[in-house]
């Protein structure tokens, strides 16, 4: 932050008002503003249980009086949490605990959200219908209502920030300049909030019952997201999300969760993985284990990435290419009918086969390159994953020896069969129908698990130490005493050989692999572009971001079918603008946090351990 | 934040001298700039020594020598009387430890992270142990940081141990540099300009660390521009002058030798070759210098970066002799200006 010396005479205006002055919409008394978003957000419940169509046209039916359908259940969440906020910061009791950092930020976004989201509702209907004459009464009584909440929301008062005074010598398009900071840093200010209060000291049970209810609404709110049907569905939900999200995080509750889980990590991950292996039995068919398998391989190799990319800084634009040495050596050995090889090896061999190969390829790269500092690293690697592609389609007897079949790929791999479970069958347990894809999930999720293992004791570690050095100052770290090239080495070859442990299994999921699946850049995502896009919008260096990132880079495109081929675009944009307002990902690792936000810097998060 | 000298937790000082450092006959020449020429210097155990000299004239480019940074052209270097291999961990493995002359800590690494780096060499738990969590992983890595603790002691940080390394003050970077080169247990300890841009206060703390140092048996040699703060603090000094060692004795003997303040003042020095024309002849040299040293850097240092290793080097050269007398601290912010 510039500081720039206030001259209190300085000719303009002072700033103007002191603290705990007025809100974002100046004429409305704080009293009033309070009361009326109260009333907006309980109208908003409200009127969730109206109908908003007259029509079922709109998918989801939301004609129906006393239950709420589709969009409806969302814009019911949100207006239920404004409510609440809006209690909290009467200091209702009972609700006071709802928002340790304050309640008038997160209930400015919580109104934001309930708005977003219920205009999107009655935009999308009255576009989709022809007019907002589609709209029933219900469809005008939200939009007033979340739009009274939101008005009263801004009238809300809050701490101004210390404006800079105008220069009488700046020139026209200067002071608009200026006047459009200045704006800027108000409206920022008025979401602003101050660090949380610390949680009473609990009895440990209590704590974990805390974890367990987080994680099972973070499992409720996946299932919800996978298995939406309609692209408004899927739209309204990143709106719900999004805004939701960032609301309950100004509310503090994010921070404190964060610092509970924190204290008991293991037991955190834990759970986080016994909710993703619950995942399935919420699911009546296989549809939607699906994609939770595709996602968990995406999420695997985007962790695997992580360790180069995010620990040792080693810029790895051919990553997906290990992701094929793995799956190409798992099919070849799988015993399927195309492969040239007649071999059949039970399925533990397979792995050891996938991840040996994927680690000896990752070492006969990384020893010449990783001599090589920065972009040369990135441009020899980009060239290894292209020649992957393009000697694995050569490779077809006909231009090369017969190893991979060319571009047809090694087709009909047959379902795993590990210790009798026939992985292609469908079973029951505990009356729950498990079908193939959900099959899969189970044996992903362990694989998952040993990467999440590799990953946390790796880091924590005198390698994982000198990976960090390594990417911070790599002539202080040789200094050091750290051997720079041996370090990089180790790292390039776990994190290839991890990727071709996600491999093994991916080839047996998509029963063929071809040399398609393995590319640069692509609308499908596990191919490198992505790869790293879901570890550098997750969050470089943390766990639990590229899994997010790959959730989220892998439900969006696949969900939102309509968007064709400005899919790439949008994406594209949204990165941008990502970077541009939070460099260090949607979960920040603790370095990076500090990194780039060090004005807000309090000697608290440091002490906050966890990597 | 003063530090007493008594507080090492570490060896005792030895009885008897030993030669800790012995270079003899160290050239390096980058392209046709022979930046050092034929300097030989032993530091014994025990011992402070002090290595000064206009800028430009191959202080950092000899302790580069020194630490494996670069293989000397010609010449040899022995740690206890063992040839010191060529690359940079080694040497540090071997029992060199250096700071550097901008500050080069690991930024975004906690206080504590910083010095348990120091401490990998004297480490072997490798990837396997941290990923099985073998019996001694645990044990090494108490051991690691109850050590990087007891150092944070010594220089007063351990306060801030949970605290970045960047958002310190720039006296407790420097420190912290001390600490986390102290890590790997080394027998010499050499400090690259300790206490540049630093204030009387600072200073003096660093001298009281630096006797802090000696002390817990370490041997240390020092390069400054601090003339008071090198006389005070060293049993010898020597001094270096276009890359070439003018005077080597304990500080009365350099203080009053009239090369010495020659070459300070920039009027001519017999010895050296470029010295009738002394301006003019510098600045080409100089010149020379700054366009050599690119391309050697790289070679020298194992693809050093050509950004970062000429600008440590460049700036030192830009002054004329004639300048470095009346600013040598300016000289030296200058330097920190690049890091």
């Amino acid at each position: 932050m510039t500081t720039i010396s206030e001259n209190p005479q300085a000719p303009g205006k002072a700033p103007a008002a002191p603290a705990g002055g007025t809100g974002l919409i100046g004429f409305l008394p704080p009293k009033a503003a309070r009361a009326l978003t109260l009333t907006g957000a309980v109208l908003t419940v409200a009127s969730c249980f109206l109908s908003w169509t007259w029509t079922p046209a709109f998918p989801g039916d939301l004609t129906v009086y006393g239950y709420p359908g589709g969009l409806q259940l969302q814009v019911l969440v949100l207006g239920a949490l404004t409510t609440l906020f809006a209690l909290s910061s009467y200091g209702v009791k009972g609700t006071r605990w709802l928002t340790p950092a304050g309640a008038d930020a997160a209930l400015r976004l919580a109104a934001l959200a309930s708005f977003a989201t219920a205009w999107f509702t009655v935009g999308a209907i009255s576009v989709e219908l022809g007019g907002p004459i589609n709209l029933e009464p219900g469809g005008a009584v939200v939009a007033v209502a979340t739009l009274l909440g939101l008005v009263g929301a801004l009238g809300l008062p809050f701490t101004r920030p210390k404006l800079l005074p105008l220069d009488p010598e700046d020139t026209g398009w200067d002071r608009f300049k200026h006047r459009c900071g200045n704006g800027w840093a108000t409206f920022k200010a008025s979401f602003a909030t101050g660090p949380a209060r610390k949680l009473p000291s609990m009895h440990s049970s209590v704590e974990i019952l805390i974890i367990t209810g987080v994680l099972a609404v973070a499992l409720g709110i996946f299932t919800y997201g996978v298995g939406t049907e309609y692209d408004e569905l899927f739209l309204g939900f990143l709106i719900t999300t999004g805004l939701g999200f960032a609301a309950v995080s100004k509310s503090g509750l994010v921070q404190q969760a964060t610092s509970l889980t924190g204290k008991h990590q293991n037991l955190s991950i834990a759970g986080a993985f016994i909710a993703a292996a619950l995942f399935p039995f919420t699911q009546t068919d296989d549809q939607y284990a699906t994609l939770g398998v595709y996602i968990l391989i995406f999420a695997t190799v985007a962790l695997g990435l992580n360790i180069v990319v995010g620990l040792a800084g080693l810029l790895d634009l051919g990553y997906v290419a290990f992701l094929g040495v793995g799956a190409y050596a798992a099919a070849l050995v799988s015993g399927a009918p195309t492969s040239p090889f007649g071999l059949h090896l039970p399925f533990w061999a397979a792995v050891l086969v996938g991840a040996a190969a994927s680690l000896v390829f990752g070492v006969l790269i990384g020893a010449p390159t990783l001599r090589l500092r920065g972009d040369y690293l990135a441009i020899v690697t980009l060239g290894f994953g292209e020649i992957f592609r393009i000697a694995v389609n050569n490779t077809d007897g006909t231009s090369g020896p017969d190893i991979t079949n060319g571009s047809n790929g090694i087709a009909s791999i047959p379902n795993l069969n590990i210790f009798g479970f026939d992985f292609g069958a469908e079973h029951v347990i505990a009356g729950f129908t498990i079908g193939r894809f959900a099959n899969y999930f189970f044996l992903m999720l362990l694989i998952m698990a040993v990467v999440v293992l590799v990953f946390r004791r790796s880091g924590d570690s005198r390698i994982g130490r000198a990976w960090v050095a390594i990417r911070e100052d790599e002539t202080a770290a040789l200094a050091m005493g750290i051997n720079g090239f041996r370090v990089k080495l180790i790292a390039f070859a776990l994190g290839a050989s991890l990727a071709g442990l996600a491999g093994t299994v991916q080839a047996h999921v998509t029963y063929t692999v071809t040399p398609e699946q393995y590319l640069f850049a692509g609308p499908i995502p596990p191919n490198s572009a992505f790869l790293l896009a879901a570890v550098v919008l997750g969050g470089m260096g943390t766990m639990s971001g590229p899994l997010v990132g790959a959730a989220l880079l892998f439900l969006i495109p696949n969900k939102l079918q309509f968007m064709g081929e400005y899919q790439l675009l949008a994406f594209g944009v949204a990165l941008i603008l990502l970077m541009r307002f939070r460099p260090e990902g949607m979960i920040a690792d603790r370095r990076r946090q500090l990194e780039f936000h060090e004005k807000d810097e309090t000697p608290d998060a440091l002490a906050k351990a966890g990597a | 934040m003063t530090t007493t000298t008594n507080k090492a937790g570490a060896p005792a000082a030895p009885a008897a001298r030993e030669t800790v450092l012995d270079a003899r006959g160290v050239t390096m020449r980058f392209g046709g700039l022979t930046a050092v020429r034929g300097v030989d210097l032993t530091v014994n155990s025990g011992e402070i020594v002090g290595l000064i000299g206009p800028n430009g004239a191959g202080k950092t480019t000899f302790f580069n020598c020194l630490t494996g940074l670069y293989v000397p052209t010609e010449g040899e270097v022995r740690y206890k009387g063992t040839v010191l291999p060529p690359t940079s961990f080694k040497v540090t493995d071997a029992g060199i430890a250096r700071t550097f002359q901008n500050i080069r800590l690991f930024g975004n690494m906690t206080v504590l992270e910083n010095v348990l780096v120091g401490r990998h060499t004297r480490m072997k738990q490798g990837l396997w142990s941290a990923l099985l969590r073998l019996p001694g992983f645990r044990r090494a890595e108490a051991e690691a940081s109850q050590r990087a603790m007891e150092l944070l002691e010594f220089i007063g940080l351990q306060d801030k141990a949970q605290h970045l390394a960047k958002n310190l003050p720039y006296g407790e970077q420097r420190k912290l540099e001390i600490a986390r080169a102290l890590a790997s247990d080394p027998g010499l300890i050499l400090l690259d300009e300790p206490t540049a841009g630093m204030n009387p206060q600072e200073t003096r703390a660093a001298e009281e660390l630096i006797f802090a140092i000696r002390d817990m048996g370490v041997a240390v040699l020092v390069i400054e521009h601090d003339m008071r703060f090198i006389f005070n603090l060293c049993d010898r000094v020597a001094v270096l002058v276009q890359g070439q060692k003018l005077i080597e004795g304990d500080s009365q003997t350099v203080q009053s030798d009239e090369r010495v303040i020659a070459a300070y003042l920039g009027e001519p020095i017999d010895e050296t070759p470029a010295a009738p024309a002394k301006t003019d002849g510098a600045a080409e040299t100089d010149a020379a210098a700054e366009t050599a040293e690119a391309p050697a850097d790289e070679d020298g240092s194992g693809e050093d970066g050509a950004d970062e290793a000429p600008a440590s080097e460049a700036p030192a050269e830009d002054d004329t002799p004639a300048d470095t007398a009346d600013a040598p601290k300016d000289a030296a912010a200058g330097k920190e200006n690049d890091a």
